[in-house]
């Protein structure tokens, strides 16, 4: 499939827009990818005794894979509310950037605030991703309505996608279950391997793997901040080393 | 499985928007509100960007080191063996997701056949 180009009479209506933005969901891997991170959290949020309507929620609401990961397994393993919230929020820092790089994408000089309320919702790594590789070719007053699109497919793939691995925990044998859970660290170690493109990130990535048993020995109920804190903030010495520096 | 245990207790759903939703989206809607005048490229956010993908990588390290639910049952070198194992392919196969995440399930299921 290929999208019409960027004068055709196909992109006047805005629900066209939108259509053709949710077929784009089926031009990526991603949306694989997608799948499987949250066949893996559906089968998570079972195992650790949180109602379907409760990860359906969570999909639709927070929409973002590590956040919800963060959610299910601080609170499953006996996290307090504001010590799951502080590790959720400290993931969601990423959001920041992303959503403050994406929306000039798909900004007119006429665009108000409130258009723009469910694209920055929809942004995660994926629609961040995908909205760099499709948004050059489609015409600039119809990005919203196809970043929508695209937002909407991908989110009902994943609320798919997080029923039938509720259902598959519930059901499966004990080593099927545990192959559905392996799915997410596998999913998110590689694709966010994929995504480091500078030498700061992979440090960031294999020093968070590597300090994170270390922080829990010390059991203060915040283990994940303090390792990505440390991990990060050496990541970010080694750029600063390498590209400020120079 | 009857209805009201696919709907769950309202007060997890509760425990949701305090502890997900809303710390989760201040940074969007923030992003939103402020983006316009923020350098993309600034050296605090290239720091944020670090802290927050080491913060991935403890999640992913925490659910393979101490494992929710069923995937407790599988011993401790398999599961390692499974990412190390996936990591290779992974990168053998110029960063394929897909042939990482195969092998490293395949690497898992028939170390858990070969156990017994």
């Amino acid at each position: 499939m290929a999208l019409p180009p960027l004068d055709s009479p196909q992109w006047q209506s805005p629900w066209r827009a939108f259509a053709w933005g949710l077929r784009s969901i089926t031009q990526t891997i991603l949306t694989i990818v997608l799948f499987v991170t949250y066949l893996g959290i559906g089968a998570l949020a079972h195992d650790t005794h949180f109602s379907l309507a409760w990860a359906l929620a969570s999909t639709l609401f927070v929409w973002a894979g590590p956040a919800q990961i963060i959610l299910i397994t601080t609170l499953g393993s006996g996290a307090t509310i504001i010590q799951s919230a502080i590790a959720v929020t400290v993931s969601a820092i990423r959001l920041f950037p992303m959503v403050v790089s994406v929306l000039p994408l798909m900004r007119t000089p006429t665009t108000k605030r409130r258009e723009l309320f469910f694209a920055a919702h929809l942004t995660a790594v994926t629609l961040w991703v995908e909205c760099h590789r499709f948004l050059p070719q489609v015409p600039r007053e119809r990005r919203i309505a196809f970043v929508n699109g695209l937002g909407f497919g991908l989110v009902s793939v994943c609320l798919v996608a997080n029923t039938v691995g509720y259902f598959l925990a519930a059901n499966l044998t004990q080593t099927l279950g545990a192959a559905i859970l392996l799915l997410t660290p596998l999913s998110f170690l590689f694709s966010t391997a994929r995504n480091s493109r500078e030498v700061g990130d992979v440090v960031a990535l294999a020093l968070g793997i590597l300090l994170y048993p270390l922080a829990a020995k010390m059991n203060s109920g915040l283990d994940i901040l303090i390792s990505g804190v440390v991990a990060g903030t050496i990541a970010y010495g080694v750029h600063w080393w390498r590209e400020v520096r120079a | 499985m009857s209805f009201a245990q696919l709907i769950g207790d309202w007060h997890a759903l509760v425990v949701l928007f305090v502890a997900g939703v809303v710390p989760n989206q201040i940074w969007r809607m923030l992003g939103l509100w402020f983006g316009g005048g923020i350098d993309e490229g600034s050296e605090l956010l290239v720091w944020v960007r670090a802290v927050a993908t080491a913060i991935l990588a403890g999640v992913i390290a925490q659910i393979v080191v101490e494992p929710p639910g069923a995937l407790a049952t599988v011993p401790d070198v398999l599961r390692y063996g499974a990412v190390g194992a996936g990591l290779v392919v992974f990168l053998l196969t110029r960063r394929s997701i897909f042939a990482g995440v195969v092998t490293g399930e395949v690497f898992m299921l028939a170390g858990k056949w070969w156990l017994g």
